[in-house]
């Protein structure tokens, strides 16, 4: 609670205690009345101020000015009538306690969301003469050599220069597994350090961190408003004016038509009551409060489990997603080739991956880099020579002074080997020892470990076509589509291609679903761009993946689009669920005040009551563990 | 040219208020509010001095709801 709070606490208190000791006074007519002003001014004497200032500024439809008109003709009602002061003094104090409540709510899930995003970090250790001083990030120079203790966060990205450590990335990505950190690694700032004390060269400033980046773009992500927000705005601009002119005719009309054209009394008193209770529920606090509150808390609750969101216009973009189109490289797949099997091998298969490795020592293709991690141990370069590359067929080699051969079906021909073709998809190489076919080994990308659970969550989150764009063969991408359990693959693309295929699906998707593209942010800036919303994957670090995308998830973990999705539709369900409610309520309590069924006390409820039960729902859309 | 400043506002209403005053203002090409930040990110129009259009912001703002603050 801030001063201004604890000091409305107090004026609630009183005034709630005076009222209910005045009571029992015996006194009847000014007396009484004078006694009662008391508490009323005590709980209401600021926003009799701000009516007053408002009618000043010529700004009428103030809450403040509906509050004053509302208390002071019930007083002026009780003070000619029945002497009953307590309904105007505990409308005012209601609708502080209101007031006072959404300020403790707001900043409440205010220091919820930023805890839950406290991720910066306060200082940066500095070696000075052999002692740790403590300096402000910001201070620090690309390049100096900062020291992480346990316990403590990387304040700055850089390379590991001394030590090794398991870091906790759970605040950036969501993900509770720990990930090792030595000598000669990347470590990106915002991580926490669990074990081992860490020298770190920095590589950027403060400012361009990982951390500073995202805080920034977190931080920034609700001022991008929502179409629910600015329609709501619109309605609360109609909404008050339109109440207060209904309340001034509910006062003025009734009581002209009984008097003149039927010939009843007036009544202005009931007229002018229920003219009042109008002017209570006339404020849109409940839903203007409450529409930004629950995208803040859905953002927030995503940033938590790794999924940055930049806008709330994105989130609710993203509730509506009906297409999800892949790169496949990189986000279904893990951009890393690996030997998968070895077919129709006369020799042993590590033999084999030996020749195969040896004679591909002197290349950095990832293909030789695959070889050489199977063949798992150190290469002998003195083994190999007469090295030959034949570009776009393979090498020849003599390992161990027998000749070998390593490439596609091309070099095999040229050699006049008899190959075998392979039933499966992939990159193949052939192979010939000393001038016989000696088997072909299979090389593929491999698939993420949750990619066809991702696209299973995919569908049950209620997405109805998943698509994969890929630059690979056709071969290779079908069989990768059926295994993952792919509606549409689109092979053999350049990537100017992916944007023609994006835009030939944005025209054939249904009107109002949605399409999204997830890319890893490299190379598919222009795709991410174009796509109604668009996800970089496996962002941590890369800065034209935070750049480009609407939607970045931390790590690469392509399950995490689904939860995202599922993320936004509660969010969104909770964003309607306020503007139903909330409208709902008050139109049913207008009609009902109008008719004289609800008194003053009802007008409360439909004021404060719903917003306090609005704000209440709007915090459930941090919750999102579960999802 | 775009600024962000700190603002204190109490009620979600009076900060669409100050948005819209804001924006109603000489120098200001376009400005957001928001409320669960407490920010106000404000774009001026070229040859505006930020400092003085500022001013005059929040002397709007004070208009439309006294209760508030910018920190400029």
């Amino acid at each position: 609670m801030n001063k201004k709070q604890k000091k409305m606490l107090a004026r609630i208190l009183i005034a709630a205690a005076l009222l209910i000791g005045f009571n029992f006074l015996p006194f009847t007519g000014y007396v009484r009345f004078i006694f009662y002003l008391i508490p009323y001014l005590i709980i209401g004497y600021d926003i009799l101020i701000k009516a007053f200032k408002g009618i000043k500024n010529r700004q009428p439809f103030d809450e403040s000015l509906l509050m004053a008109i509302a208390t002071i003709g019930a007083i002026a009602i009780a003070l000619t009538g029945d002497g009953d002061y307590t309904e105007a003094i505990a409308v005012m104090l209601f609708y502080q306690i209101g007031e006072w409540f959404q300020s403790y709510a707001v900043g409440k899930s205010r220091r919820n969301i930023s805890d839950l995003m406290d991720i910066r970090p306060d200082y940066a250790n500095i070696e000075v003469n052999g002692k740790l001083e403590q300096v402000d990030p910001d201070e620090v120079e690309i390049g100096s050599v900062i020291v992480v203790q346990p316990g403590e966060k990387v304040p700055i990205d850089g390379i590991v220069t001394e030590g090794s450590s398991t870091l906790n990335t759970s605040a950036l990505t969501g993900e509770s597994l720990p990930r090792d950190a030595e000598e000669g690694d990347e470590v990106i700032s915002g991580c926490i350090n669990m074990t081992g004390v860490l020298k770190i060269k920095t590589t950027k400033e403060f400012g361009e961190s990982t951390v500073s980046k995202i805080l920034d773009l977190v931080e920034n992500a609700s001022s991008r408003k929502s179409r629910s927000e600015e329609f709501i705005t619109r309605f609360a601009r109609i909404y008050t004016p339109a109440v207060v002119y209904s309340a001034i005719a509910l006062a003025i009309l009734p009581p002209l038509v009984r008097m003149l054209g039927m010939g009843l009394p007036a009544e202005w008193g009931t007229w002018i009551y229920r003219a009042l209770t109008f002017l209570v529920i006339s404020c849109p606090c409940a839903l203007v409060i409450s529409i930004p509150l629950s995208f803040f808390a859905g953002i927030g609750g995503a940033s938590n489990a790794g999924v940055l969101v930049k806008g709330s216009n994105y989130l609710e973009t993203l509730s509506q997603t009906k297409y999800v189109v892949f790169d496949k490289t990189g986000t279904l797949t893990q951009g890393v080739f690996e030997v998968n099997e070895v077919h129709h091998n006369q020799m042993d298969r590590e033999q084999l991956l030996e020749y195969a490795a040896l004679a591909e020592s002197a290349s950095s293709h990832p293909i030789s880099k695959s070889l050489q991690r199977a063949y798992g141990k150190e290469i002998d370069r003195s083994r190999v020579t007469d090295i030959r590359e034949l570009s776009g067929n393979g090498v020849t080699a003599k390992v161990d002074g027998v000749e070998v051969a390593a490439g596609n079906s091309k070099l095999m021909d040229k050699l006049g080997v008899k190959w075998i073709d392979c039933h499966q998809a992939g990159t193949i190489i052939h192979m010939a020892v000393d001038g016989k076919y000696a088997g072909h080994i299979v090389i593929s990308d491999i698939e993420k470990p949750h990619a066809k659970e991702a696209i299973r969550a995919l569908r049950s989150a209620g997405v109805e076509k998943t698509v994969m764009l890929t630059g690979d063969s056709r071969k290779v991408a079908e069989h990768v589509a059926a295994d993952l359990g792919i509606d549409e693959v689109h092979a053999e693309l350049l990537p100017a291609d992916k944007v023609d295929k994006v835009e030939e699906l944005l025209e054939k998707k249904p009107q109002k679903g949605k399409l999204a593209f997830v890319g890893d942010g490299i190379n598919d800036a222009p795709v991410l761009s174009r796509a109604d919303i668009g996800i970089a994957m496996g962002a941590m670090g890369s800065d034209a993946a935070i750049e480009a995308a609407d939607i970045v998830l931390m790590d690469d973990d392509p399950l995490k689009i689904a939860k995202a999705i599922r993320i936004s539709r509660k969010c969104l369900r909770i964003v309607y669920e306020n503007i139903w409610f909330a409208i709902g309520i008050k139109l049913i309590c207008l009609v009902l005040g109008a008719v004289g069924i609800a008194n003053m006390w009802l007008a409360i409820f439909a004021d404060v009551g719903v917003m306090i039960i609005a704000v209440l729902n709007a915090i459930r859309a941090l919750f999102v563990k579960k999802l | 040219m775009k600024k962000t400043y700190k603002i204190d506002v109490d009620c979600a209403n009076c900060a669409n208020k100050m948005e819209q005053a804001a924006k109603n203002t000489a120098g200001v090409k376009d400005a957001v509010v928001n409320f669960m930040t407490l920010k106000m990110n404000v774009e001026f129009e070229d040859g505006h001095d930020a400092k003085s259009v500022m001013k005059e912001v929040l002397k709007n703002c004070k208009k439309v709801e006294d209760d508030c603050e910018i920190f400029i």
